[in-house]
């Protein structure tokens, strides 16, 4: 049995889940990297992907449109960010605690807007894999890397966007600037604040991108509660990439990967408990940190507000 | 009398926070056509409204001041611990493994016992995020999430496993849960409610807390850590030991949580999959409870009942009104975020009481040795 | 300015809750939602068995949502038909707790139900049997309802109620093994426990019983919740070469989105899941409970308050195989469901579970 784990069928299985499963965790936790790469620890990721999830799959259904959807997942994403923002640098809130406050609050609104617009658990045509002539036909390789639907190729894409502009350009500059040392880069005439909203709007918006990933591309439904946690790993896999958006996509993939060899380990029989089973991925995401022992620090001010003195 | 008016303000700032966020939630009811007043209405009389509601408020309580407590080590160590849910469930194992061996001796002791050992469940929990974190590197927010996640499957693979029920073991069914404590196991009850002897528990580790931080080199030094961890180094503090010491006492205190909920709510451990079912979101509650105790063990007993009664009302208002479930959740957010914001109104209070207060040249309280190290913080 | 942009910033983030809202109350008028808002004014509790006149008062207390499409709503649909058979809301008045995951939370409820001098308060959940034990000998005149289990107590007001749910998850995989051709096939279940683990473990007996040479893949995901595990499980049972699948729960829905995909066959249970994808759920167990409701509230109005236990059967109907009539079955494995229930009804079929 345990030689069937290395068969091509569940190798290529194996694969192909984990880079389907890795994507809501891409958005989401690309874009606390950059959150947290400003200095803003946001605990309420599940929350804005629950509303993500929520608001794609209503416009999706009644519109008709997809895009719409997706539109409509970033601007709530995008909202409770600016919410966040708010709170966390005008009023210098707790960054954790209002976080979860966020996390709350997205549960249950995107749970009672479902209930009162929809009232039971419907389906909608979600986005479709597309077929790359030519490459989706190779043995293997098509199946895994060239048979998905387009917001998992967007995620992908997203790691050398994320890294480019957290490394190359200016604004990237100021990003890391103000996460590490607020006081310097204001006396150079950067607005934290500014920054701050930036990286908060723009977590909330593809937390929200994450939500409708799988809300109307990965299942096509909607569920209260659907997320189940996957928000708060996002969240821990910013800390696994040690805020490198390569990193994080390390993170995400060697999460999701042992998740779906998991479930190939039930489905071919080998004799584990279900429940230790279910405990591998996050028992291995510890152990490979501790065994790749990091030195690398976390931003200087992550959590804490900024305030001049005056 | 000026100050005392200020610390009465300061006291209130949460419980005036918590009355905005309900003002919002009355606009909500109104459009779910619920009369707001008599949904609060209900709120209250659930949460105060006799010994019963009130006892059950202390019930609920109770869990969130031992998380709390954990909690205002942890964050004073500069140390976020996000594993309570995880820690809670190890410690209520370890302490429900006691109470289902010892069947035979006496009472007090395997109480004693067993809240050791929930004691020690949590501490292992806690611990191991915590070396994890001063020797290996890996930061704590993400080893105590994945951590609750092990947890729960661990719970579920026992309960339903190695430490189901005898009696259910037979049955198809085959529900998750143990067995029974035997009635001579059970917290005594302190009234003729559900109000057991953890509470008490509860407040006098509140005020031990207190004096660990403040009277005791040990906690002087976590708080050392927390505030400035370089310069304790300076100071020959071994900084990893109180890193380790902080998030593994803050664990201890959520296993005695997860000990005390079993030994005086449940008399068992039930499992329904998730860490919830079995903790109530303690862990994650708890935490909010300590930051509206502004992180102070004693100023977290009334942050814990305020929290509860919340939490106790809000489920009574959603059975009399007929409320969607969802819409307490939503409350409940909203609470945490108006509260959270509202601090900043404490904190410049407090900065301008502290300034007064160095003009006075009068000798530091411990109040403000907190002020300095919210400073330090900024 | 910044005073400005502050203000800005605050209508703004309320302007988000309220619109939330907004929406809320536009669809509220027209969605018939069941408006369960009774008002149930906490009377003084009128401990005794309804008089005929007045309304007979149920409150259920549930771990999950009441449209879950699942476990919940099962009970929730339930009390609906009952409340139509007994004449509407006048006659039957039904309030609810959902979402009670929350053990303590869920006994909170009971209490505050049973002192509010229901006729019946019902615990949806085999985790509030340890609560219900401590509550119902300090309210003896009430009666209570508790399942899945058979388990009374020995209490004189307890009245427990379960599923054969291995009945029904038998005749579906008796149906499953006559229409697979790839001879495996995949399950996703929640925790390998209760309910879930009798109608898997039924199913498995069925699909063996028919064609021993059958592979059954089983698939614990260790969650209620995790819509997004269950679905790559599903997809995992179809890479593995399942042709038909089946699972139990609330999260399955992510799951049956996955078989219509690659058009595989789904078999539901707990409520009918046909919904979801019409072209490929071939049956779903339903549960009927109405049929014990119904027995109970006889019961109480004559005065037994409790001490007996019911089991939901396809014998008393509290279970139905409910076929897809959008899927054309062949009439032969119709005939065969058909014979199979007919045979577990009257007894020649007995399920042996491991």
């Amino acid at each position: 049995m345990i030689t069937e784990l290395l068969s091509t069928t569940v190798l290529i299985g194996i694969l192909a889940s984990g880079i389907r499963l890795a994507t809501p965790y891409l958005y989401a936790a690309i874009g606390e990297t950059f959150g947290q790469k400003s200095g803003v620890l946001n605990l309420g990721v599940e929350g804005q992907m629950l509303l993500g999830c929520f608001a794609a799959f209503y416009v999706a259904l009644t519109t008709g449109n997809l895009w719409l959807g997706l539109l409509a997942a970033m601007i709530v994403g995008a909202a409770m960010g600016l919410a966040m923002a708010f709170v966390t640098v005008n009023l210098r809130a707790q960054q954790g605690i209002s976080g979860i406050g966020f996390y709350l609050f997205g549960l249950g609104m995107s749970d009672l807007l479902f209930q009162r617009l929809m009232g039971t658990v419907e389906t909608v045509k979600g986005f479709q894999r597309i077929y790359i002539p030519g490459l989706s036909d190779i043995p293997g390789i098509g199946e895994i890397f060239f048979n998905q639907n387009i917001l998992v190729y967007g995620a992908y894409l997203l790691v050398p966007l994320a890294w480019f502009v957290l490394n190359k350009t200016t604004l990237g500059l100021k990003i890391r600037a103000v996460g590490e040392n607020p006081d310097a880069a204001d006396s150079l005439g950067v607005s934290v604040a500014r920054v701050r909203y930036f990286t908060i709007i723009l977590g909330g918006t593809l937390s929200g991108i994450a939500g409708a990933s799988l809300s109307i591309a990965l299942l096509n439904v909607f569920q209260q509660n659907m997320t189940s946690g996957l928000g708060f790993i996002a969240v821990a896999l910013v800390y696994f990439g040690a805020w490198k958006p390569v990193g994080v996509l390390g993170g995400a993939l060697l999460f999701s990967m042992v998740n779906s060899l998991q479930l190939w380990i039930q489905v071919l029989g080998i004799p584990v408990p279900s429940d230790i089973a279910v405990m591998m991925p996050y028992v291995l995401t510890i152990l490979v940190l501790v065994a790749t022992v990091s030195r690398v620090r976390a931003p200087s001010a992550l959590t804490k507000p900024f305030e001049r003195d005056d | 009398m000026r100050s005392r008016l200020s610390t009465l303000f300061d006291a209130l700032l949460p419980v005036l926070a918590t009355l905005a966020a309900l003002a919002v939630g009355a606009v909500m009811l109104l459009l779910l056509k619920v009369n707001p007043v008599e949904a609060y209405g209900a709120l209250w009389k659930g949460a105060f409204g006799s010994t019963n509601a009130f006892a059950e408020t202390l019930v609920k309580a109770t869990p969130l001041l031992l998380v709390a407590l954990g909690i205002c080590i942890s964050f004073r160590g500069d140390v976020i611990n996000i594993g309570g849910e995880g820690q809670m469930i190890i410690g209520a194992i370890m302490a429900t493994w006691i109470g289902l061996i010892f069947t035979d001796a006496p009472g007090w002791l395997v109480i004693t016992l067993a809240l050791l050992a929930g004691f020690l469940g949590g501490a292992i929990w806690g611990g191991i995020p915590g070396v994890l974190k001063a020797y290996f590197n890996v930061n704590e927010i993400l080893s105590t999430v994945m951590m609750n996640a092990i947890a729960v499957q661990l719970m579920n693979f026992l309960l339903r496993g190695p430490m189901i029920d005898p009696s259910q073991a037979e049955l198809a069914s085959k529900i998750p849960q143990t067995a029974r404590l035997i009635d001579e196991f059970h917290l005594a009850r302190l009234a003729p409610t559900r109000l057991h002897l953890g509470a008490l528990i509860a407040v006098i580790l509140a005020v031990l807390v207190y004096i660990l931080l403040w009277r005791t080199t040990l906690g002087y030094r976590i708080r050392a850590v927390g505030q400035n961890p370089s310069a304790s180094r300076y100071a020959g503090i071994k900084v990893p030991r109180y890193m380790v010491l902080a998030l593994l006492l803050s664990g201890a205190f959520a296993g005695l949580a997860g000990a005390v909920q079993v030994y005086g709510v449940n008399y068992r451990m039930i499992t329904d999959g998730s860490a919830s079912g079995f903790t109530g979101s303690a862990g994650f509650n708890g935490i909010v409870a300590a930051l509206f105790g502004q992180l102070h063990p004693l100023w977290s007993i009334p942050a814990s009942i305020l929290f509860g009664a919340l939490l106790v009302g809000a489920n009574s208002m959603q059975r009399v009104v007929q409320v969607p479930s969802a819409l307490i959740t939503v409350l409940n957010g909203l609470v945490v975020v108006f509260v959270v914001s509202s601090e900043i109104w404490r904190v410049r209070r407090q900065r301008r009481r502290l300034a007064a207060a160095k003009e006075d040249e009068a000798p530091p309280t411990p109040d403000q040795a907190k002020v300095q190290t919210e400073e330090a913080g900024q | 300015m910044k005073k400005f942009a502050w203000i800005l910033i605050f209508v703004l983030a309320f302007s988000l809750v309220l619109g939330a809202c907004g929406e809320l109350t536009e669809t509220n008028e027209e969605s018939g939602a069941p408006e369960a808002a009774t008002e149930a004014a906490p009377e003084a509790a009128t401990e005794a068995p309804a008089a005929p006149m007045e309304p007979f008062r149920v409150a259920v207390v549930m771990p999950s949502a009441i449209n879950d499409l699942a476990f919940s709503q099962s009970m929730y649909d339930a009390l609906l038909r009952v409340q139509e058979d007994m004449g509407g809301a006048d006659a039957f008045e039904i309030v609810y707790s959902e979402n009670m995951f929350v053990v303590d939370d869920a006994a909170a409820a009971i209490r505050d139900y049973a002192s509010q001098g229901f006729d019946l308060v019902i615990a949806h959940g085999s985790q509030y049997g340890s609560s219900l034990q401590e509550i119902a000998p300090d309210f003896p005149d009430t009666s209570f309802a508790w399942g899945t289990t058979v388990d009374t107590f020995g209490q004189p007001n307890i009245f427990a109620y379960e599923a054969a749910s291995q009945e029904g998850g038998y005749v579906n995989g008796v149906v499953a093994a006559s229409l697979t051709t790839s001879d495996i096939m995949g399950v996703v279940g929640p925790i390998e426990t209760g309910d879930a683990k009798l109608y898997v473990d039924g199913f498995k007996a069925g699909v063996l019983a028919t064609n021993p040479d059958i592979t059954v893949n089983v698939n614990y995901i260790g969650s209620f919740s995790d819509v997004a595990l269950a679905s790559e499980a599903a997809t995992t049972h179809i890479s593995a070469g399942a042709d038909v699948l089946t699972g139990t729960a609330q999260m399955v829905v992510g799951a049956i989105g996955k078989a219509e995909e690659a058009n595989v066959l789904w078999f539901g249970t707990q409520s009918n899941q046909t919904s979801l994808a019409p072209s490929i759920v071939v049956a779903s167990q339903v549960y009927h409970w109405e049929v014990m409701l119904h027995e109970m509230i006889d019961l109480i109005n004559s005065g037994t308050l409790g001490g007996q236990s019911f089991t939901a059967n396809l014998a008393n109907g509290g279970e139905v195989v409910e076929f897809n009539p959008d899927y054309a079955l062949p009439a032969d494995v119709q005939a065969l469901a058909d014979e199979t229930i007919k045979g577990i009804t009257d007894g020649t079929i007995t399920i042996t579970l491991p």
